[in-house]
């Protein structure tokens, strides 16, 4: 590998920002879509890893011209250092993560939309910077051409996707009918006067919690969906205002006139893949993204080479999410032998017992560089400081973070026999941890640190009133002297980690989760309630792709029964779960035959259930089928399906309707799944699909495409005109008539089926319910597993050491479901590789004898940590420490403070009210 | 800690020692950061707050909840600028509202002094999750407020029946009983907070303890030489 130089140390650079306030040179900022400017030498952006700045080669102007150098000469720490060379780096690796993400296309390609001529049209990542507080006008909506609010705004879908025009993909970019909608919103949210119209194809809302957003959105005023494409007819010369030119069935062709349009692009396979690809010997698909194990999208063509994130194809956010630790599970499987071989643990000194120390409390000031020594007296403030009671020691630093600083701090502490330590800079979110670590690397408890915020709360926010930052300094150190003198030592609960997984459900889910966990070298309880494993999955026959399911299903199963790590406990039912993470114990009844197993993770793929329409005379006619049942009498040939001449399939049975109000996902890749089967076995037959949205999203958009092509027939509905079906006798042959609106004949029409399909929805399981109350998890409102974050943390919960992945998390296809189970994989991997887990210490404690036991605590907390024990007859509080997260909101509903939140107890949150008001009195 | 970590009492802690105004910012409905969604148990307990500082002649609106994440900067300081507003242009606390120094401090002592009895009396309320963040303004009302105070219970320990057992007093969570073995109990009626526990506790065959409702005055305390218990436990 080739290591860029930064031109900066990395090691010594503390972020300060100071060179960037002095480097003379502007450059457009590409993180800000070139909108806005930033400097030749300058930090990424403000989440960037590490948080050090680098210097832009093509724009300094010593690299280019050996000029300035005025950086160096501000860099009070000397971190910049422009001798540095390209490096050459090489690793041995036993495995390779591809994660090269995507690319947005680039409308200026075509010509449609005006991008590059006209100035108020915009593509979605501009908009996006446009929202952002850390965007080019700090978080304001100003459009480019006069910098002003704009009123009307439109986005235009599918620009770069679906072939909508010259030179677009033709497959689906699946995330931008989400991401216009909530940019919708949040226009509204910068300006509630905003117009907004979203001119759509399909709204592809197929995610989880995804049709609610979708309606959420269309229900804000001022909020329009328009189904019609679009062309951009120009731009007024005067007002710069853009020209869009759409139809509408009422009323034919209009034009109207918006203050900025915002281009929804898709998104591109990444840059150079090709040159990626070659480099890996990995291969590319057809659309140029990376080509994939059908069953295991996150294998490439080459052993040992995996691939996460959108180079997969185009997938959103909780995607890229399990297939990144899908990756690692995989990775964890090649490489198990020599996991933590490099890791090293730090030793501490033995913890200083203080219990009969007066408090002796030391405040460290830090001036930041500039960043806070420009604005507030530093030295006033430390002299104040000394001022403060227990207080014994205050100095200033330059950077109190920098390694020779922290050392300072640590040997000072050890010096003046200090006990609490206040470190007044920024925010704690950042240093928290380090500073953590260099108090108790000077033998004090990690809980005697106070951050004191003067940066991010002060300096930066009231930079131009000197004299005020400075009193502020004080009044937010002095708060923070008073917290810390009622500071306690607190100790970490280590629990040790007992080594083997419990997976719930037999399913493809479960069975690839399990797999890939025991070849990590645990064992794996699987546990199902049928008698045989596989799931859902035994009804489904070919994907879309054309995938043998069963065959897979049968390998796969017969490697799960073959494993030896793998223990599977089918016809069995969870009837009991004790513990917590790390320690659980689950009582298994198979038969009648119970056993306790100990396990330190728990990962549930219970899957879901098709539902059972009561609608189109399903039961009643034995025309009427569900897709998978179509499918099985596909697979095998039936004749009444596969002599059909009229086929009629109606999607959204079940679902997208008040009772259940989500999109099934799946359904209408099915749905075009039949139909082209179908069609290829009796090309004669006429194949109708009655549809709402068609949701073929990524590269199933083809497969529709393609069966569009092939004179299968769609027809939109909508909810409030559905299909109505009679059973009719028509020349002696019993039909089933459908009755729909054909909004493009713009009449009723009325086709005889012989055979009958409905997309019955994706139902939660019946057993939700009880799986969820013996694991304590919960579960969303449509009755499927609700994991810890939708985007961030889709396999965990929140309660820890409990996994989820399958169709219990929210209907999907198999492939993405067996992404998911590896995803989940390799979360409860970072858990059992570990020995022991740390919990913090800031959990809550009972004091018994103010307890009443009116169990409000109980009620408020749903982490389920405080649970009422009887003592000395009376019921009384009782808190597992394991289990606490430290939201204290115990705390504010108990009458008689029993409960308390170590670390923000009420005589810790008290002193600081107090400190900060003092000052009025 | 999350926001709904806030308790009543640190809101009139504040308060009491001269603050003129108190902002409480949350994470926005639906994105708390803790599963129990704190941000609505914040907004209850703000409404209470509310309602308690009216009752006390203090103006409401030198109480603020507002949603603002940590990411949301701007909003974040124009928030605290309308609200410094708000607070300067009601004046300082007090003397804006025509209380004098030591009836204002009378008035807030008296919620204070309160707090375990309304937490107590308005628990469900204050674990009330609306869905619409909105109606919490309307969860508690003006009457319901001063009712919780001139109707408030008291619990009595008959002399007649008090055995001096001690076991009320053992288990009373704030030290409000005072009485010896054979010596009849008296509840202090300042410092109980009407959680009933003696009611519960005090043994059947006694039965000494007695709810009353409504604001019913109590029986004055029987004197200290005539606490001795007359009669053998039966």
């Amino acid at each position: 590998m080739v290591k860029k130089p930064r031109y900066i140390i990395e090691d010594i650079c503390t972020g300060c920002n100071t060179c960037v306030r002095y480097c003379p040179i502007q450059v457009p900022d590409p993180y800000n879509q070139d909108l806005s400017n930033n400097k030749a030498i300058h930090i990424y952006f403000e989440q960037a890893v590490p948080l050090v700045t680098y210097v832009d080669p093509d724009a300094c102007i010593y690299l280019t011209e050996e000029k300035c150098l005025i950086c160096q000469s501000v860099c009070e720490n000397k971190a910049i250092d422009f001798s540095q060379t390209p490096e050459k780096v090489e690793v041995n690796v036993g495995a390779v993560v591809l994660a090269s993400g995507f690319e947005p296309f680039d409308p200026s390609l075509s010509r449609d939309y005006g991008y590059g001529v006209y100035e108020n049209v915009v593509t979605s990542l501009d908009f996006e910077r446009l929202t952002c507080s850390t965007g080019p006008y700090r978080g304001e909506v100003l459009r480019p051409s006069d910098q002003k609010h704009p009123k009307k705004v439109a986005w235009i879908q599918c620009v770069g996707s679906r072939k909508v025009q010259e030179g677009s993909n033709t497959y689906c970019s699946t995330v931008c009918c989400t991401y216009a909608q909530k940019q919708a919103t949040l226009m509204k949210v910068h300006d509630e006067e905003a117009e907004c119209t979203i001119f759509h194809n399909d709204v592809r809302s197929y995610g989880k919690d995804f049709e609610r957003y979708y309606q959420r959105t269309a229900d804000l005023p001022g909020v329009r969906f328009i189904r019609s494409y679009v062309s951009v007819g120009g731009e007024d010369p005067e007002t710069k205002n853009v020209t869009v030119r759409y139809a509408t069935p009422d009323e034919g062709v209009k034009e109207e006139e918006f203050d900025l349009v915002v281009l929804s692009v898709g998104l591109d396979p990444p840059k150079r893949a090709d040159a990626l690809a070659e480099k890996f010997g990995i291969e590319l698909n057809e659309h140029g993204f990376c080509k994939t194990n059908p069953a295991l999208p996150i294998e490439t063509t080459r052993p040992g080479i995996f691939v996460s994130g959108a180079f997969q194809g185009p997938i959103d956010i909780p995607e890229s999410v399990f297939s990144a630790s899908g990756a690692s599970s995989l990775t964890g499987e090649l490489l198990e032998k020599r996991r933590s071989k490099l890791t090293v643990e730090k030793v501490y000194p033995v913890e200083r017992d203080v219990a009969e120390e007066e408090p002796r409390i030391g405040v460290f000031v830090c001036h930041c560089g500039a960043n806070i020594g420009s604005v507030v007296d530093v030295p006033s403030v430390v002299e104040y400081s000394r001022t403060l009671p227990n207080v014994v020691f205050s100095m200033e630093q330059l950077f109190s973070c920098a390694t020779n600083a922290a050392q300072e701090i640590t040997d000072t502490i050890k010096e003046k026999n200090l006990n609490r330590v206040v470190i007044a800079a920024c925010s704690p979110l950042t240093l928290e941890p380090l500073f953590r670590d260099t108090v108790r690397e000077a033998g004090l408890n990690q809980y005697f640190l106070e951050m004191a915020n003067i940066r991010e709360h002060n300096s930066w926010v009231h930079s131009k009133e000197k004299e005020e930052a400075t009193e502020k300094a004080k009044d937010i150190i002095r708060m923070s002297v008073a917290r810390a003198t009622h500071l306690e030592p607190l100790q970490e609960i280590e629990l040790p980690v007992n080594k083997n997984a419990l997976v719930v459900g037999g399913g493809v889910a479960g069975m690839s989760c399990a797999l890939s966990i025991a070849n990590q070298g645990h064992d794996v309880y699987l546990v199902e309630k049928e008698s045989e494993l596989g799931g859902m999955a035994r009804k489904l026959y070919r994907t879309l792709e054309g995938m043998d399911v069963q065959t897979y299903l049968g390998d796969l199963a017969r490697k799960v029964y073959s494993h030896p790590l793998i223990h599977v406990m089918t016809g069995s039912a969870i009837t009991e779960v004790r513990g917590y993470i790390g320690n659980f114990v689950t009582t298994v009844d198979t038969g009648g035959w119970t056993r306790e197993i100990e396990h330190g993770a728990t990962v549930i793929a219970i899957g879901a259930d098709e539902y059972t329409p009561s609608e189109y005379l399903y039961g009643e006619n034995d025309k009427v089928l569900t897709y998978l049942e179509m499918e099985e009498k596909i697979a095998k040939g039936d004749e009444a399906v596969m002599n059909a001449e009229n086929v009629v399939m109606i999607q959204c049975v079940g679902c997208r309707n008040e009772e259940r109000n989500y999109c099934s996902r799946v359904c209408c890749s099915h749905a075009v799944k039949n139909a082209l089967n179908l069609k290829r076995a009796n090309p004669q037959a006429d194949i109708y699909i009655l549809f709402r949205d068609m949701r073929t999203y990524g590269f199933k958009e083809d497969y529709y495409r393609e069966a569009s092509e092939n004179d299968i027939k769609f027809i939109r509905y909508e909810p409030e005109k559905a299909p109505i079906v009679q059973p009719v006798e028509e020349g002696g042959r019993k039909v089933l008539r459908v009755g729909v609106y054909d909004p493009i004949l713009g009449k009723d029409i009325a086709i005889d089926a012989d055979i009958l399909g409905l997309a019955a929805a994706v139902v939660p399981s019946p057993e939700s319910q009880k799986i969820a109350n013996l694991f304590k998890v919960p579960l969303g409102p449509d009755g499927f597993f609700k994991e810890a974050h939708v985007k961030l943390r889709p396999v965990d919960f929140a309660t820890d050491g409990v996994f989820l992945c399958g169709i219990a998390h929210y209907p999907k296809h198999i492939e993405e479901s067996i992404n998911q189970a590896y995803g989940a994989a390799g979360r409860v991997l970072t858990l059992l590789s570990h020995d022991i887990v740390t919990v913090s210490g800031a959990v809550c404690t009972v004091d018994e004898k103010r307890c009443m036991g009116c169990g409000a605590c109980a009620e408020a907390c749903t982490y389920g940590a405080i649970r009422l024990e009887e003592k000395r007859k009376r019921e009384k509080a009782v808190v597992n420490p394991v289990l606490c997260k430290g939201c204290g909101l115990c705390n504010a509903v108990c009458p008689t403070a029993a409960i308390s939140l170590k670390h923000y107890n009420n005589e810790e949150v008290i002193s600081e009210i107090d400190a900060a008001v003092s000052k009025i009195l | 800690m999350c926001g709904g970590r806030v308790d009543l009492s640190f809101v009139f802690r504040a308060f009491e020692k001269g603050a003129d105004g108190v902002l409480i910012c949350c994470c926005w409905p639906g994105e708390c950061h803790y599963v129990p969604e704190g941000n609505y148990n914040a907004a209850s307990m703000a409404s209470l707050a509310k309602r308690l500082l009216e009752y006390a002649g203090i103006n409401p609106d030198r109480l603020k909840l507002q949603w603002v994440t940590a990411s949301e900067g701007i909003r974040f300081a124009d928030t605290v600028t309308s609200f410094t507003k708000t607070v300067r242009d009601l004046g300082p606390l007090g003397s804006s509202e025509d209380l004098s120094e030591n009836d204002l401090e009378a008035r807030i002592q008296g919620v204070i002094k309160n707090i375990p009895y309304i937490k107590i009396a308005k628990r469900d309320k204050l674990l009330k999750h609306l869905e619409n963040t909105d109606e919490y303004a309307a969860l508690y009302t003006r009457e319901e407020v001063e009712k919780l105070f001139t109707e408030k219970p008291s619990y009595y320990i008959d002399p007649e029946k008090c055995q001096g057992c001690g076991t009320c007093r053992r288990n009373c969570p704030v030290d409000a009983i005072d009485g010896d073995k054979k010596v009849i109990h008296i509840i202090d009626q300042e410092k109980c907070i009407r959680c009933g526990t003696c009611l519960e506790v005090c043994p059947p065959r006694f039965s000494a303890v007695t709810k009353l409702e409504g604001g019913v005055p109590v029986p004055p305390p029987v004197p200290d030489d005539q606490r001795a218990v007359a009669k053998k436990e039966s």
